[in-house]
């Protein structure tokens, strides 16, 4: 039997990697340095964490990674796209790419066309699709670009004309050329969905490189096991539909270390806090997932309308410069970052960081040499961590959803900054691992299917609608992996829509399973 | 006359958030729409009515319909030139300059991307200067002046004109004829001559609009000083800075309606309710109404003073709750049976903010 999984995660500063046994023991871990190609530190992770573990009873391996957040942020191995919105005679009066940064635009968007076709929001066409214009728009980009993202209009309502048009393409430029299909990848927001399409249509070769980094990592070491990628809503992907759909990796880091969290102390419902050595990110799990914003999330400067951790981040982290301006105490927002380890005080350094006040107050301990902080005044200690405490108070008070109680899950490198008690928090768990949370939470990810779209509960009935989205959502689960008799529904969001007739209503589903094993 | 730039964008797309005072749709979409318009057409002149032939028309533009829609069924042009030209052609006259009906939220944007287009000033002035959920709502209805003869229109051609007995019918038969036409539509209504828009407008709007987001801007950069000129300029006050402890959302007949508990930062005992549908309607300060429709509830994030929508409000949040008077002309005859709290179903007086009833 292949009972033990391996999850790594790689960070801005750590690749981490985890094994991990069906009960969800920690049986190895290990913190490497991310490098430069992050596939040397996947496998540098790698190596050290099977030293003595049984490689045959590896089944499954979860790689969660920010090659491809780090690719858009930095504009670094994006390919040219050609964007095909099916719309016309609609949205004419915005192009594809308004508002994008410059950089990213002249990188990024090659050829571009809106052509008739799309969706109304009752199911009818605002224009049958104009093949000939896909036929033309194929010969245009051809030898232009390396990819096609395509966009209809109400497409999570309904997809034939994408399927169409993907098709047409495919007959036109070979059925090997990269084509990115908008109801795959986004959910209700025209523009967002578009946007996020011809990401995701720009880091094909960003991703087809990760994934054949983490199959020659685990070949290499003689690991025959499935590998999947972790995404955004913390739930997997297999590496196939990763090289497909790379974008929805970009915001799994944050999710990672939630869900990892919430498995490591056991509970489901807690504030969790993040913190690391430039930032603190505080989030809150709802149900052991994390609650996803509301707001439209920016990638790389572009709008887009991904289901992500609802976040807050500030600049809180165990570099985290402190500084003393005549009486005033000053914390940050800059940091030394990973160079805590050269540069703090307490490890011979010339800067004061939280690191060094932590130590001094009890906080931190077994780490560099406390002898070294005798200049530091038991004044400025004070002040410092009284401004630590008031903004994690701060912090989890704007994240919690209600007055109740919530204990908060300190994880991380600097989450000795946490203090033990904060008003409003109900106890602060600090879980054995917790420094590794990121790759435990890919670990145990599990399967997910979703569904977005619009219904008229005057035609079928609520609840006929509810059963088809879950029908739908628990279809999409088992596609990706998910046990067929362990599939269930996380969440359910109805929003009705405003002026809108028969009463239309927005309906979202998710289903959630583990891994059918093999 | 003056040129309304890109440069004001950003301004006029900040001041009109704040005029949404919560909803008013999201003006995102129309800022894409007015740069991409001035990018292929060039600056909108913004005309005061002296600069025009008293006699000449002026026509209002607008979007109606779902937001939910209009994100995924985007703006072309031809459901907000098709109504112009539509209506034109009925009354037998061309248009000497665009004009909002609503400088608040996104319909502040619509008419500056058209205009463009359409090579028309746009005349600075509306029939609100804040966001209200219909289309009788305006200082329009109030001075007699009728919102028919009334074009709606979509993106293919499809265009209807209403000849209406009242300003309350309009409102049900453009509802009616946008649910058969897509949901995300132009209208124009309330053709009226430049001296009508002086004589029964609201007065420099536009210029307000951009001038108020200026402010604010200032406010959001830290500027010494700032929050003082904000308040000073919109005449507004702060009542309460707080943090929500609870809102609760339903959706009845249409409209997305709520409740807001706010508690005093310094001082747990003080609440403050607010009242919403679509936008925010009505404040009271341990349970004594403190700002009341038609004046102006804007909640604004303690931290960097932006306008939050109806939408993103979210408990925990820390915010400042501005009251602003709405414009003078509102205050007329007929007020506050149209636009005050008994109009929206609320059973308490109106209690005004700038001082006078």
């Amino acid at each position: 039997m292949s009972r033990l999984r391996l999850g790594i995660d790689v960070g801005g500063t750590n690749t981490d990697a985890v094994v991990v046994d069906e009960e969800g023991n920690v049986l190895a871990s290990t913190k490497a340095a991310t490098t430069l190609d992050p596939s040397d530190g996947i496998a540098t992770a790698l190596e050290a964490v099977i030293v003595g573990i049984d490689k045959g009873s590896i089944g499954q391996a979860m790689l969660g990674t920010t090659h491809p957040a780090n690719a858009i942020i930095q504009r670094k191995d994006l390919e040219p796209v050609g964007v095909l919105r099916l719309a016309a005679p609609s949205s004419l009066a915005i192009r594809p790419g308004a508002a994008w940064p410059r950089d990213l635009l002249t990188t990024v968007i090659g050829p571009s066309a809106i052509i008739g076709g799309g969706y109304e929001y009752d199911g009818s066409e605002i224009a049958p699709l104009d093949e000939g214009a896909v036929r033309d728009f194929a010969r245009l980009c051809k030898g232009k670009v390396s990819a096609i993202a395509v966009s209809c209009a109400f497409a999570p309502a309904n997809y034939e004309q994408e399927l169409r048009a993907g098709a047409i393409l495919s007959e036109e430029l070979g059925s090997d050329f990269a084509i990115s299909l908008s109801h795959q990848v986004g959910t209700l927001g025209l523009l967002e969905r578009e946007n996020a399409t011809i990401l995701n249509a720009s880091l094909f070769g960003v991703a087809r490189r990760v994934v054949e980094g983490f199959h020659q990592a685990l070949v290499g070491h003689g690991l025959k096991v499935d590998s999947y990628l972790t995404q955004n809503d913390g739930t997997l992907m297999t590496a196939e539909e990763a090289i497909k759909l790379p974008i929805l990796t970009v915001g799994s880091g944050p999710t990672n270390s939630m869900r990892g969290a919430c498995a490591l102390a056991k509970i489901s419902d807690a504030l969790v806090i993040d913190v690391g050595g430039t930032s603190a990110d505080v989030g809150i799990l709802i149900d052991g997932f994390p609650r996803e914003s509301s707001a439209a999330v920016e990638v790389g400067g572009v709008r887009t309308n991904f289901r992500m951790p609802d976040l807050i981040s500030i600049g809180l982290g165990g570099g985290t410069i402190v500084r003393t301006d005549g009486g005033a105490i000053r914390v940050g927002p800059d940091s030394v970052g990973y160079r805590v380890v050269t540069e703090a005080l307490i490890t011979g350094g010339s800067t004061l960081t939280l690191s060094d006040v932590s130590t001094k107050a009890g906080r931190l301990t077994s780490f560099g040499n406390p002898e070294l902080l005798g200049g530091v005044s038991d004044d400025v200690v004070v002040g410092a961590l009284n401004w630590v405490d008031h903004q994690v108070q701060i912090l989890c008070e704007r994240m919690k959803a209600s007055r109740t109680s919530l204990p908060l899950i300190a994880v991380g490198g600097g989450s000795h900054l946490v203090p033990d008690s904060i008003p409003g928090i109900d106890g602060v768990i600090r879980p054995k691992h917790h420094s590794v949370a990121n790759a435990f939470g890919a670990a145990i990810a599990e399967a997910s299917g979703a569904v977005d779209r619009v219904y008229r509960y005057a035609a079928e009935g609520r609840e006929a609608c509810l059963d088809d989205a879950k029908r739908l959502a628990t279809e999409a689960a088992v596609r990706s992996g998910a046990d067929p008799d362990h599939v269930r529904i996380t969440s359910i969001v109805e929003v009705p829509m405003s002026y809108l007739p028969g009463q239309g209503c927005r309906v979202q589903v998710k289903a959630v399973g583990p891994l059918l094993h093999s | 006359m003056r040129e309304l730039t890109l440069a004001d964008l950003d301004d006029m797309v900040l001041g009109a958030t704040l005029l949404g005072v919560g909803g008013g749709g999201d003006p995102y979409i129309g800022r894409l729409m007015v740069r991409q318009a001035m990018e292929d057409y060039g600056t909108v002149r913004i005309a005061e009515p002296a600069d025009l032939d008293p006699d000449g028309l002026v026509l209002t533009i607008a979007m109606i319909g779902a937001p939910t829609v209009i994100g995924e069924k985007v703006p072309a042009g031809p459901e907000y030139t098709g109504c112009i030209e539509a209506l034109s052609t009925y009354l037998g006259k061309k248009p000497v300059a665009l004009m909002p009906i609503e400088v608040g939220g996104m319909n502040t944007l619509i008419p500056i991307a058209i205009a463009a287009a359409m090579g028309l000033p746009v005349i600075d002035a509306d029939s609100m200067r804040r966001a209200f959920p219909q289309i009788e709502m305006t200082v329009f209805t109030l001075a007699g002046i009728s919102a028919s003869p009334m074009s709606v229109a979509d993106e293919k051609g499809n265009v209807v004109i209403f000849e209406t007995t009242t300003n309350q019918i309009a409102e049900k038969l453009a509802r009616a004829a946008v649910m058969q036409l897509g949901m995300a539509n132009g209208i124009s209504c309330y053709s009226m001559t430049v001296s009508q828009v002086a004589k029964h407008g609201i007065q420099g709007s536009m210029s307000y609009c951009v001038d108020l987001g200026r402010k604010l801007a200032a406010v959001q950069r830290g500027e010494e000083g700032a929050y003082d000129a904000f308040l000073d300029f919109a005449k507004a006050k702060k009542f309460f800075s707080g943090k929500i402890i609870d809102i609760d959302r339903r959706t009845t007949e249409g409209f997305a309606r709520g409740t807001l508990v706010i508690e005093h930062l310094d001082d747990p005992a003080r609440t403050m309710r607010i009242e919403i549908q679509n936008e925010l309607l009505l404040a009271f300060e341990d349970g004594k109404p403190v700002i009341t429709t038609p004046d102006l509830i804007c909640v604004l994030d303690h931290e960097n003073a932006q306008p939050i929508t109806t939408e993103t409000l979210a408990f925990g949040q820390r915010v400042d709750v501005i009251g602003m008077p709405c414009a003078p002309e509102w205050h007329q005859p007929g007020m506050l049976e149209l636009v005050g709290p008994k109009a929206f179903g609320y059973d308490i007086p109106y209690v005004p903010m700038g001082g006078e009833a």
